[in-house]
């Protein structure tokens, strides 16, 4: 077993695990962080995404060990408070979750998007999430949900 | 005036979806449970000689381990096709059909005792393609089915068809073939099994199912226990598109699992082995031979399917069926022949993906009137306006259309595309391309033949005012939970956020028969409604006695019921409720949808009717780089006749997500196999297997067409798979606009395209495609005199039917 201490969500964590499991397996197993998902675990579908000091990472590739002394920040940090973030309310207004299931991944990775640019043009957005397949939306209402949340962001 | 119907609300499961509350099959975990693997078959086609899992079962952690033998019962999801075992018996049929199981302590020691199973085969010739299936009888891949390794046969004929043929002006011939793809949900099936001792006796089954109502019955029967002492629980699906609507293996394995070791049993299946479930869509060859009049009109059609249905049976004969059953429901078909075959090969068993048998046949049916119109000098969309099927009519094989709103989806598409402005006038290389389509809002009988409802709710009012909605229904990202609490909620003017909606539990919720065929909207919608409309009826009786008003004067809105004439003059839904369960007792109420008889009472006609049909028109603009075939598709403009959307923003993200697995159908995405033999997948992942990510999907500009059809809840019909149909043939006929060659075939891959090319710079036919349809040995037809030769909807010959 190998113990690590991290930083999930804005919180101290302290986790012992065998040493070859995934962030992935960490967060779901260990943590019981179950709002990450799995597609493949090779790297393909972009679905158990999560940021790592603030960038999009496939977690089904990192391994635990590698994030001692790092921050990660899954989906069920983004609501604050009871409130919703703003990317989760507007993909929940408009209907950008469907089977629900890539929502964590894109979420994050949209995260990521609008903390680097926080007015992203459609085809920004089209290259920062070409690495998530979704099977139900064909994508064009998570690009609105995303381009609306910037835009309220911004007045925030 | 609708408050909830037609409204872009939120879906009721959506916060939980973004803040990742949902809890999918794998998210579940309980104390002391195990984990199953199943270990697959490395051959194609092969006797099991023997299986010897004692040196697994010896292995530390392990808890138990099973072979075909223990698990002797065949299922199936039809009744006609029940040739699957749990694991395989005494013959592996594909590359990854199931033979063993171990259930450990984890998952790592699970995988570390399949390598301890030795398996020995004795391997039999494969089939890898239809073809060599009708070619080479044996060895049989099943001891069943219609002749040698045809697993199934149709012939039916409705009216002379050759003659009908002969009377066109024009007689056109086409080749077609669509590979196979499948459904790639991002979540890799589930499923978790408990088992509560004996005396209890009891099993519970959490899966990712679009169909638990099935599971439980396959559960019951392979298990031999009561289905009473069965729960199925569907979780919500990530993804299902068809390929969780099966009864699977790994289902009915760890449920004997947990029987045998009383602990929790889980198994989540690898990318890979969702491969080799599969049940996706069909590889056809189709054949097509169409008589027109100068005018487009036609004259008779006969249309030729073979099927390569891979090692198993699955929704297959109904596949076969729904190649031939819908041509008949958009343009005008007076005589009409189809014959379809279906063959078992030993690839992964195919089954329903979106559209169900449609979208093939659909192909070849809208690029062989794209041909048809281009040999008449006919401008494709006016040929089809042309010929539309009347809406409130009855089809040559007694298909009965209802609304029809075809017509307003071709202007549609027409006019916000510039289709006028660009067809066959756009500069080499760029292309457009028009196409249409139908599909059932659910079929019109259930899989096991019986004349119970096919969808049931319950419903229970609280004395605070909340409303519970209980349906078997299963949400698989369609929005099914939503739709229930919509439409109570427009129905007893609550909130739809203060509806509590229980779904897919077969011991809490009446039977609904799942989330296939785009029945769920139309079905338990209606159920949902006759549920509200008499709760409402229970409410009204005692608020207007309270309110000394006649009950018809009653509105129930914003939380509310009270005297339309006043509305000052009322009392709050909760008092409402308070009221009546004081006077009658606990407030519930039960509501039941069962389809229309169909008209057609011929054998095969089972497959084919439904309450409504939807219709979609679809233009795709294309740009073709001629010198590598590369395709790129920037715009889809689709309408759809929805009858009425329940929530404009779920309709169009279903459109919209139609439109994007279409595009990856049309474009890219196939079930091929390599190898000697052509039998192993050719790398199951999802790397490997080419899908559309952010930067292949087109834009797409939606158009609904809202005319209310009758049997539909508020007048709704499907959306969740018809939209789907036109795109692949829509972007084959683009590419032939954009750089004059035709590919029959999808996907329309750039090596396609480039082969079409260089041939037509050589002078030869510009066209890439099948160029021949194998002899089979058909049955004698069942004939069926249409409607207008005087025809009851029955057969005439042979005897037998």
């Amino acid at each position: 077993m190998a113990t690590i201490t991290f930083e999930v969500n804005g919180e101290r964590e302290e986790v012992a695990f065998a040493p070859h499991k995934t962030l992935l397996e960490v967060l779901r197993e260990d943590l019981g962080l179950t709002g990450t998902k799995h597609g493949c675990e090779l790297g393909e579908c972009g679905t158990c995404t999560v940021l790592l000091d603030g960038t999009p990472v496939l977690s089904c590739l990192v391994l635990g060990l590698a994030c001692a002394g790092h921050g990660v920040r899954t989906v069920e940090g983004m609501a604050r408070g009871g409130k919703l973030h703003p990317l989760q309310e507007t993909f929940a207004d408009l209907g950008a979750a469907q089977c629900g299931y890539c929502t964590p991944a894109f979420l994050l990775a949209a995260e990521a998007l609008l903390a680097a640019n926080p007015r992203p043009t459609r085809e920004e957005i089209k290259d920062a999430l070409a690495g998530n397949l979704c099977r139900c939306t064909g994508y064009i209402k998570i690009y609105e949900a995303i381009e609306l949340a910037a835009e309220r962001m911004q007045h925030a | 005036m609708h408050r909830v119907i037609g409204k872009a609300l939120r879906k009721v499961d959506a916060v939980a979806k973004v803040t990742g509350a949902t809890r999918f099959a794998d998210d579940l975990t309980f104390p002391r449970m195990l984990y199953c693997k199943l270990l697959r078959s490395t051959q194609p086609h092969a006797r099991i000689v023997s299986v010897d899992a004692s040196a697994a079962a010896k292995l530390d952690g392990v808890q138990a381990v099973l072979t075909g033998r223990d698990l002797p019962i065949p299922f199936g999801i039809l009744p006609v096709s029940q040739d699957e075992h749990a694991l395989c018996v005494e013959r592996v049929r594909f590359i990854g059909d199931p033979v063993a199981a171990v259930a450990a302590t984890s998952e790592e020691t699970a995988t570390a005792a399949l390598d301890l199973i030795k398996v020995q085969y004795e391997p039999l010739k494969s089939f890898a393609s239809a073809e060599e299936a009708v070619e080479h009888p044996e060895p049989r891949i099943h001891d069943y089915g219609d002749s040698g390794n045809l697993h199934k046969l149709i012939d039916l004929e409705f009216g002379d068809a050759d003659e009908g043929i002969a009377e066109g002006d024009l007689v056109r011939e086409d080749l077609f073939f669509f590979e196979g793809s499948t459904h790639l949900p991002m979540e890799q099936h589930a499923a978790l099994a408990q088992w509560s001792p004996l005396p209890d006796g009891k099993l519970t089954l959490w899966t990712s199912t679009q169909t638990p109502h099935y599971v439980h019955r396959a559960l019951a029967k392979v298990l031999e226990l009561p289905a009473a002492r069965i729960r199925v629980i569907a979780t919500p699906n990530g993804g299902g598109f068809g390929g969780k609507s099966d009864p699977f293996s790994h289902e009915l394995v760890v449920a004997k699992f947990a029987m045998m070791t009383g602990r929790p049993v889980k198994i989540t299946l690898t990318r890979e082995e969702v491969f080799y479930c599969h049940r996706g869509r069909h590889p056809t060859l189709m054949w097509v031979r169409t008589g027109v009049k100068r005018d487009g009109a036609i004259t008779g059609m006969h249309f030729k399917s073979l099927l390569d249905g891979g090692a198993y049976g699955s929704y297959g004969v109904a596949s076969t069926y729904y190649t031939g059953a819908l041509q008949t429901v958009t343009y005008h078909v007076p005589r009409y022949h189809f014959q379809g075959a279906r063959a078992f090969t030993n690839k992964a068993p195919c089954g329903p993906k979106r559209g169900h048998g449609t979208p093939q046949p659909r192909f070849a049916l809208e690029v062989h009137i794209d041909k048809i119109a281009e040999e008449l000098h006919l401008d494709p969309a006016e040929l089809r306006l042309k010929t539309l099927v009347p809406a409130n009519s009855l089809t040559a094989n007694y298909l009965r259309v209802g609304s029809m709103g075809l017509g307003q989806c071709i202007t549609k598409v027409v006019e916000g595309s510039g289709w006028k402005k660009k067809f066959r006038k756009l500069p080499r290389g760029r292309g457009v391309g028009l196409a249409c389509s139908s599909y059932i809002s659910g079929a019109g009988l259930p899989i096991y033949w019986n004349n119970m409802p096919h969808s049931g709710v319950q419903l229970k009012c609280d004395r605070g005012g909340g409303v519970t909605v209980f349906c078997g229904s299963t949400e698989i990202g369609q929005g099914s939970d939503s739709i229930l609490a919509y439409i109570v909620a427009e129905v007893l003017g609550v909130d739809p956020f203060d509806i509590a909606v229980v779904t897919g539990d077969t011991d809490l919720t009446p039977v609904d028969l799942g989330s296939y065929s785009s029945r769920v909207t139309l079905m338990s919608g209606n159920a949902a409604l006759q549920a509200a409309e008499r709760a409402r009826q229970i409410l009204a009786l005692h608020a207007a006695q309270q309110l000394e008003i006649p009950a018809e004067r009653l509105t129930f809105a914003d939380g509310r019921v009270f005297d339309g004439k006043n509305p000052k003059h009322g009392m709050s839904f909760a008092e409402a409720v308070q009221r009546a369960e004081a006077a009658e007792g606990t407030i519930g109420t039960v509501g039941s949808y069962t389809p229309p008889q169909s008209a057609g009472k011929y054998r095969g006609a089972g497959v084919g009717p439904s309450p409504a049909y939807s219709y979609s028109a679809c233009v795709a603009e294309v740009d073709v780089d001629p010198e590598t075939g590369i395709v790129r598709v920037p715009t889809i403009w689709i309408a759809h006749d929805v009858g009425r959307s329940i929530n404009s923003a779920s309709v169009i993200g279903q459109v919209e997500g139609s439109i994007y697995m279409g595009l990856g159908e049309a474009l890219m995405e196939e079930m091929a196999y390599r190898g000697d033999l052509k039998v192993v997948h050719k790398i199951p992942s999802l790397l490997e297997y080419k899908s559309p990510t952010t930067l292949e999907m087109c834009d797409v500009v939606t158009y609904l067409i809202e005319d209310p059809d009758p049997n539909g809840p508020f007048g709704a019909k499907e959306v969740g798979q018809g939209p789907l149909l036109p795109v692949m043939p829509a972007v084959a006929n683009a590419v032939y606009d954009a750089v004059g060659v035709r590919v029959d075939e999808v996907p329309i891959t750039p090596e396609k395209v480039f082969k079409a090319l260089r041939r037509k710079e050589k002078g030869e036919p510009a066209r890439y495609g099948p160029d021949h349809f194998p002899d089979i040995a058909w049955p004698e037809p069942t004939r069926v005199p249409t409607p207008w030769e005087g025809g009851d909807g029955k057969a005439v010959s042979p005897a037998s039917v």
